[in-house]
C-alpha cells in the first residue's frame, strides 16, 4: 500500500511573530515500489514535507497516511506504520554518538529489539552495503572518521533498520563527486534488488533525472508540480518558478535541437544522452 | 514541543518599551524588584499588580506569552504557598491532618505568590521586549565602571552575547538529534526512569559534540577576523538615552515616591 499524503498544511510555531506556514495543502500518493525524488530550492518546504513520512511532524491540517494508517493516530498501527519508513536526515553524520561504528549503526536495530545474531548480521549487511569493510571499521570510533564515512555509517545506522519506504533528506550534498555516485548507484540497487521503496530530496537535478521515476516540485511550501521525468524537465515555467534549471544533458540536447540537429531530447543518462546523438547523427548523414 | 521554551526569548515590536533604552529597563527593573520587595502592604501589592498589567498591556506582547513564562515555575509557586499556609501560625480556620491552615498563613502564602509572580512577569517583560544583543551591550555597559577593579565586563558580556546566540541553535540541533534518533526507534517518552535518563545518551553526546565543534569554529572565525578583546572596539550601534528614559526614570520615581508616601503614613 502506498503512502498517501492528503492536503497537508504544516505552521511551524503557530500563535507567535515567528510563525511560518512551510507547507501548505499538499497532496501527493508515493507507490510502493516508486522512486520519487522531491526539489526546490532552499526553504521550499522539502525537510518539513518528509519529516510528515514517519510521524516526526504532524500535520496541523490534512493527515498522512501510511499503508492505510494514520500517522497522528494513537495506537500500535501508527506506531507500526511509523516503523517501516526510514529516514535519513540532512548532515546525518551528526547523529552519530556510539564508541564504535558498529554499535552505531546497531542502535536501530536493538531499539526494534532484535535477535544478537540477526543485528550482527544486519550491522554486516549494512556496512557492506554502504562500502564500508567490516574487519576493518567496525570497532573503530565513528568520530575518528572522515566526514564522507560519518555520512555512510549514519545511512547505514537506518538501512540496518530494513525499512520498507527510505526517506533520504539530501545525502550526497558535501560528498565528494566519487563517493555521491557510489551512493546514488547503492541506492538505486537498493530499490531495484531489495525493492525499498525510495523518496529521495536532492538540488542536484542530473541526479534526479537519472534515478527518478517520479518527480515532485517545491516552491515556497507548495508543490507546483508532480509528474514523470520525462515530462517535468520540460516544464520550463514550473522549473523557473521553482528556482531549478533542467538537467546539464537535457540543456545540452536541446541546446544541440535548437541549433538544428534532430535529437531526441528525453535522455537521462549520459549513456542514453550519446545514444540519442548517435542517433540523430546518422539519421543526418544517411539524409545528406 | 522544545520550542515551547520562552526564557530569555526576544518578542520583536515597536512598543514604548521596546524604544526604552536596554540599560534604563535594567536599572528601573530592579527598581521595581526593590519595590516588591519593601512594600508588603495590600495597597501597594495592589498598586504595583495594576503597574505591571498596565506595562504588559503596553508592551503588546500577548498576555498568552507572560502566562507562558510562568508556567515553568508553576511548582514552585504552589509549593511555596502551600508551605507558607501551612507554617504561620495564629488563628486557624481549618485543620487538615497535623496542619493548622491559619488566616495570616493564607494572607501571607497569597502576598509571597504574587511576589515571585510579579517578579516573574517583569524579568520577562524585559527579555521579551530587549534583544538579546542590546541587553548584553547594556550589561557591559553599565559593569563599565567596574573595569577599573579588573573586572573583564566585555568578555563578560561577549560570553554572554555568545551563550544567548546560542540558545536557539541548539535547541534547534537537539530537535534535529532527537528527531534522527527517534527515527531510529528510541523511545525517550515511555518506560521506567533508568531508562529514559539511558535513552538521553544518544541525544546528550552528538548535542556535546556539535556544541564543542561550533565553538572551536567560533573561535577560529574571531580570530581570523582579529578579534582580540573589548580594549579600543567600538560600536555601530552606541546606545542612546533619549526623551523616553527620562520620562521612564521619573515615572517610576514618581511611583516609588507614592509608595513611600502610603508606608510613611501607614495605609
Ligand atoms: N524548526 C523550525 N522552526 C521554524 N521554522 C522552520 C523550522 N524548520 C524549518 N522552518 C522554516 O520552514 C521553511 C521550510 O524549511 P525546510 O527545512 O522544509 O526547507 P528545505 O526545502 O528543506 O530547505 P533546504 O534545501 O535548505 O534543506 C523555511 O522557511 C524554514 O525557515
Ligand atoms: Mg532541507
Amino acid at each position: 500500500m502506498p503512502i498517501e499524503i492528503e492536503n497537508v498544511t504544516y505552521t511551524y510555531m503557530p500563535l507567535t511573530p515567528f510563525e511560518r506556514t512551510a507547507l501548505r495543502n499538499v497532496s501527493l500518493t508515493i507507490e510502493e515500489g516508486s522512486f520519487t525524488a522531491i526539489a526546490g530550492h532552499t526553504g521550499s518546504g522539502k525537510s518539513t514535507l518528509v519529516q510528515h513520512l514517519n510521524g516526526l511532524l504532524h500535520p496541523t491540517t490534512g493527515r498522512v497516511m501510511v499503508d492505510g494508517a494514520d500517522l497522528a493516530a494513537k495506537g500500535k498501527a501508527a506506531k507500526n506504520a511509523r516503523c517501516c519508513v526510514g529516514m535519513v536526515f540532512q548532515y546525518p553524520e551528526h547523529q552519530l554518538f556510539e564508541e564504535t561504528v558498529a554499535a552505531d549503526i546497531a542502535f536501530g536495530p536493538k531499539n526494534m529489539e532484535l535477535a544478537e545474531d540477526e543485528i550482527d548480521k544486519r550491522v554486516r549487511d549494512a556496512m557492506e552495503f554502504v562500502d564500508l569493510d567490516y574487519e576493518k571499521y567496525h570497532s573503530v570510533s565513528p568520530f575518528q572518521l572522515s566526514g564522507g564515512q560519518m555520512r555512510r555509517v549514519a545511512i547505514a545506522g537506518v538501512v540496518a533498520l530494513k525499512p520498507k519506504y527510505l526517506v533520504l533528506d539530501e545525502p550526497t550534498a558535501g560528498l565528494d563527486p566519487q563517493g555521491r555516485e557510489r551512493l546514488l548507484k547503492k541506492i538505486v540497487q537498493l530499490h531495484k534488488k531489495e525493492k525499498v521503496t525510495i523518496v529521495f530530496v536532492s538540488h542536484n537535478m542530473d541526479d534526479i533525472a537519472r534515478v527518478a521515476d517520479q518527480v515532485v516540485f517545491m516552491n515556497q511550501g507548495e508543490m507546483i508540480l508532480k509528474d514523470i521525468p520525462q515530462r517535468a524537465f520540460f516544464e520550463e515555467e514550473k522549473l523557473q518558478a521553482a528556482g531549478l534549471s533542467a538537467p546539464q544533458l537535457v540543456k545540452l540536447l536541446k541546446g544541440l535541437r535548437a541549433n538544428g540537429l534532430d535529437v531526441e531530447t528525453a535522455a537521462f543518462t549520459v549513456e542514453k544522452g550519446v545514444e540519442n546523438i548517435l542517433a540523430a547523427l546518422r539519421r543526418k548523414r544517411n539524409a545528406d | 514541543m522544545l520550542t515551547d521554551i520562552t526564557i530569555g526569548q526576544y518578542f520583536p515590536g515597536a512598543s514604548l518599551l521596546h524604544r526604552l533604552d536596554p540599560r534604563t529597563k535594567i536599572i528601573l527593573l530592579f527598581l521595581f524588584i526593590i519595590d516588591i520587595f519593601v512594600f508588603d502592604t495590600p495597597l501597594s501589592y495592589g498598586l504595583l499588580s495594576l503597574f505591571t498589567v498596565s506595562l504588559i498591556y503596553f508592551s503588546q506582547v500577548p498576555m498568552r506569552m507572560m502566562i507562558k513564562s510562568i508556567k515553568p515555575l508553576w511548582w514552585i509557586l504552589l509549593f511555596t504557598f502551600l508551605i507558607n499556609l501551612c507554617s504561620v501560625s495564629g488563628e486557624a480556620f481549618a485543620h487538615i491532618w497535623i496542619f493548622a491552615l491559619t488566616w495570616e498563613g493564607l494572607r501571607q502564602a497569597v502576598f509571597i505568590c504574587l511576589r515571585l509572580i510579579l517578579l516573574i512577569l517583569l524579568s520577562s517583560l524585559l527579555t521579551f521586549t530587549t534583544s538579546p544583543l542590546a541587553l548584553t551591550d547594556a550589561l557591559e555597559n553599565l559593569m563599565g565602571p567596574f573595569k577599573r577593579l579588573g573586572m573583564p565586563a566585555h568578555e563578560l558580556a561577549m560570553m554572554m552575547t555568545i551563550a544567548l546566540r546560542f540558545v536557539p541553535t541548539l535547541i534547534e540541533e537537539t530537535d534535529k538529534i532527537m528527531k534522527a534518533q527517534k527515527s531510529r526507534g528510541s523511545d525517550f517518552s515511555s518506560g521506567s526512569l533508568l531508562h529514559r535518563v539511558k535513552s538521553l545518551i544518544p541525544i546528550l553526546v552528538p548535542l556535546f559534540i556539535s556544541a564543542f565543534r561550533r565553538a572551536d569554529e567560533l573561535a577560529m572565525a574571531m580570530e581570523a577576523r582579529c578579534y582580540r578583546g573589548g580594549v579600543g572596539r567600538t560600536q555601530m550601534k552606541a546606545l542612546r538615552i533619549t526623551t523616553i528614559d527620562y520620562v521612564a526614570y521619573g515615572a517610576s520615581l514618581l511611583f516609588a515616591c507614592t509608595l513611600v508616601g502610603l508606608k510613611v503614613i501607614g495605609i
